[in-house]
């Protein structure tokens, strides 16, 4: 139980001439939830590819905590939440079970058991992601990608297509849930109110290469260098105007 | 399939009736006319069953029929025999052709006993204004009399570039047109000169110069029967039957047997029976009406249906494999929209060597016609799919089966429903064209009916196949909503 639900090492990629990840080092462990933060091209994306599996990296080697289930390694979560329209939400959740084999009874169970934790009322189970609000789509993503309970969650701009009115209320349900799910988290975003909201710890991602990762606190009062400090301060600056 | 059946009872000599004479026409009324004095003297008093496989597009499509043991025999001019099918304009006699055409396993009949040549006409009363009798007169007009000559004629050896050159005559451009859209210029003004067959019954009754051929170009066109060596061999008393025709057929007699359908509206079996003497039979006009759309329903119904699966199960994967290999697809659809170019009537003449006349070919034909809207929409509808849904597919480890079956394919499938309807109606209408080679379905009523000019006819055919467009469009309308999954209407 010891070992990290994640552990990037030494993870290089690069597009022809163009360095996209540069020897990243990174952790996380079980029950974290992790920001990874950074500008546009900062490797964010890239980061994320390598980890669900849509890339391989060049060098350097990417572990899963095996969860002793067989049960997928990583739930991903899309910044549009990447529902398939033409499946009804509870289809959209149980896909993957029912191809693997899981009874119907246990599917059933589980879906009861994570729309409780999800606050989010059954009858809408049925209906197809066009017919759902932002916040309900969300929600369903969320669910499909903690059905078989995966090592990791890996959420991309999570809240990113909300409406700031919105946000606010649905970034204490999605604290909420992570901590009920018990799951280690890797979550991207440009915003730096997320990201002290929620990580645990945070990563801070420039050309590639990681620049400083610890607690918003360490990073902010800590700086590794003047773009870490530049980064937030910015930030601080914009607020106070 | 039929066919196979067919087949498969005539290869049982002790168990299976005598496989009955085919017996192939030509799609004008003329060729129908004689076809059917052939099959109604082949099937008198204990002759042979005859099977009628009237109406075939062209002496192309009769002869691979012939060839290909399709037809036994059908009734054919000399002239066309030496031009069209043995390609030596230059043989005029009998004994000659019929030397010819031994090698190719095919003999002649002693002729009928008339000869429709051809000639041209013009409407009498033009004929006295210009004063135009013979065929050099027209060296007078040529710059310009509309003229409505036929595809056959424009595209014979012996047709209008070698009349033409003989007569030194340059006509002003003017369209091909079908011989009965040609006769109908005629009563409309539109056409003043024309290719006529000189036993046609318009000529009478259109009022009709024909013009003296004064250098003696035409080819003598002598009727006789085309048919196939082995049938004659196989069945001389068949072909016994067929020789007590000789000269028994006059031009009058003809033009009058000709008249009878074109003008008296007779069918030609009644035509045919009124000229052999027999009596009338009692006719139910509406009850033969309703009886003879509802069967041509079925065949058209059956064509288009059976095309269209193939079309589907084919054209479907064609489409996935195009979108999985781009390099692959390209050959797929360039290969698909080359054969969307082919005339329908010059892929049906390809096919019948290989499918025979009838059904098969034209199911073929009917089949790749319907490929390229299939697989283009299945194309497309697959390379439409937003990256990041196939990307979720693989994020969510389904093999490749899975994706295509569960999320590709229903996400595709409004897209490729569209291309299904495209080429089901397309296939209606396309499907009338079968006829020409003898595969049945509402076209034969249509061109039974432009070849006897009878647009009541042309409309028992026509209209049902525009009211079978409409309701398969709406039939898929409806299928929309069941095959399309909710969340993407």
């Amino acid at each position: 139980m010891n070992s990290p639900a994640l552990a990037l090492r030494e993870v290089s990629k690069n597009f022809g001439d163009q360095v996209a990840l540069k020897n990243v080092n990174l952790t996380v462990a079980r029950g974290e939830t992790h920001v990874l933060l950074g500008l546009s091209g900062s490797g964010k994306s890239t980061l994320v590819r390598i980890l669900v599996g849509l890339s391989r990296p060049d060098a350097g080697t990417v572990d899963f905590a095996d969860t002793g289930r067989g049960s997928a390694a990583v739930g991903y979560v899309p910044q549009e939440g990447g529902l398939f329209p033409h499946l009804s939400a509870a289809r959209n959740i149980t896909l993957v079970a029912g191809l693997r084999g899981m009874g119907r009874g246990t599917m059933r169970k589980r879906l009861d058991e994570l729309s409780a934790l999800m606050k989010l009322d059954p009858a809408l189970l049925r209906k197809y992601p066009k017919e759902l609000s932002g916040g309900q789509r969300q929600r369903v993503a969320l669910m499909r990608a903690a059905f078989l309970e995966p090592a990791l969650l890996v959420l991309d701009e999570p809240l990113g297509a909300l409406d700031p009115l919105v946000r606010i209320g649905v970034q204490d349900e999605l604290k909420a849930i992570f901590q009920k799910l018990k799951t280690s988290v890797v979550m991207v975003t440009h915003d730096i109110d997320e990201a002290r909201f929620f990580a645990d710890r945070l990563t801070l991602l420039r050309g590639g290469e990681v620049v400083q990762t610890g607690s918003f606190a360490e990073l902010t009062n800590a700086p590794a260098n003047e773009f870490v400090d530049k980064f937030f301060h910015s930030r601080r600056l914009w607020e106070n105007a | 399939m039929i066919a196979y059946l067919l087949l498969f009872l005539s290869t049982l000599p002790s168990f299976a009736a005598e496989p009955p004479v085919r017996v192939g026409s030509k799609a004008f009324t003329e060729g129908y006319v004689l076809g059917e004095l052939l099959a109604q003297t082949l099937e008198d008093k204990g002759g042979p069953r005859v099977e009628r496989r009237f109406g075939l597009g062209a002496t192309g499509i009769l002869f691979a029929a012939l060839k290909a043991g399709e037809i036994d025999l059908y009734p054919e001019y000399t002239g066309t025999i030496a031009e069209a099918i043995l390609r030596k304009p230059e043989l005029t006699i009998l004994p000659e052709i019929a030397a010819a055409l031994a090698p190719l396993g095919l003999v002649i009949s002693s002729p009928l006993g008339f000869e429709n040549n051809y000639a041209l006409a013009v409407p009498a009363a033009y004929a006295e204004a210009n004063g135009i009798r013979k065929i050099s007169d027209l060296k007078r007009v040529m710059e310009t009399v509309r003229t409505g000559f036929s595809h056959e004629f424009l595209s014979r050896a012996d047709g209008l570039s070698a009349v033409s050159q003989a007569y030194g005559l340059k006509f002003a451009a003017g369209g091909a047109m079908d011989h009965a859209l040609s006769y109908r210029g005629v009563q409309s003004g539109a056409v003043e000169l024309l290719d006529v067959y000189s036993t046609d019954a318009k000529i009478k009754t259109l009022n009709l110069t024909v013009l003296e051929d004064d250098r003696h170009f035409f080819t003598r066109y002598q009727a006789v029967v085309l048919g196939r060596a082995d049938f004659k061999a196989t069945n001389p008393a068949a072909w016994a039957r067929l020789e007590s025709l000789k000269n028994t057929l006059s031009e009058s007699r003809v033009r009058t047997l000709n008249y009878a359908v074109d003008e008296r509206g007779l069918s030609f079996r009644a035509a045919v029976r009124e000229y052999r003497g027999l009596s009338a039979e009692a006719s139910h006009y509406w009850r033969e009406m309703a009886r003879r759309i509802a069967g041509r329903t079925r065949e058209h119904l059956e064509l288009v249906g059976v095309a269209l699966f193939f079309s589907v199960l084919v054209g479907v994967p064609l489409g996935i494999l195009s979108a999985r290999y781009r390099r692959l697809g390209r050959g797929i659809l360039a290969f698909s929209g080359l054969l969307q170019t082919i005339p329908s009537l010059a892929l049906l003449c390809f096919l019948i060597p290989l499918f025979g006349i009838g059904l098969g070919s034209a199911l073929v034909a009917l089949f790749l016609y319907g490929l390229l809207p299939v697989v283009t929409s299945t194309y497309i509808g697959l390379l439409g799919i937003e990256t990041g849904l196939i990307e979720m597919a693989a994020v969510l480890a389904l093999t490749p089966w899975q994706a295509l079956v569960k999320i590709k394919l229903p996400l595709a499938s409004r897209q490729i429903l569209s291309g299904i309807r495209t080429a089901a109606v397309i296939s209606i209408g396309t499907a009338t064209l079968a006829a020409l080679i003898g595969a049945g379905g509402y076209g034969a009523l249509i061109v039974a009916g432009l070849a006897t000019n009878e647009t009541a006819t042309i409309l028992e055919g026509a209209v049902p196949a525009a009211a079978l467009a409409l309701v398969v469009h709406f039939l898929f309308d409806a299928a929309d909503s069941l095959l399309v999954p909710r969340g993407l209407r």
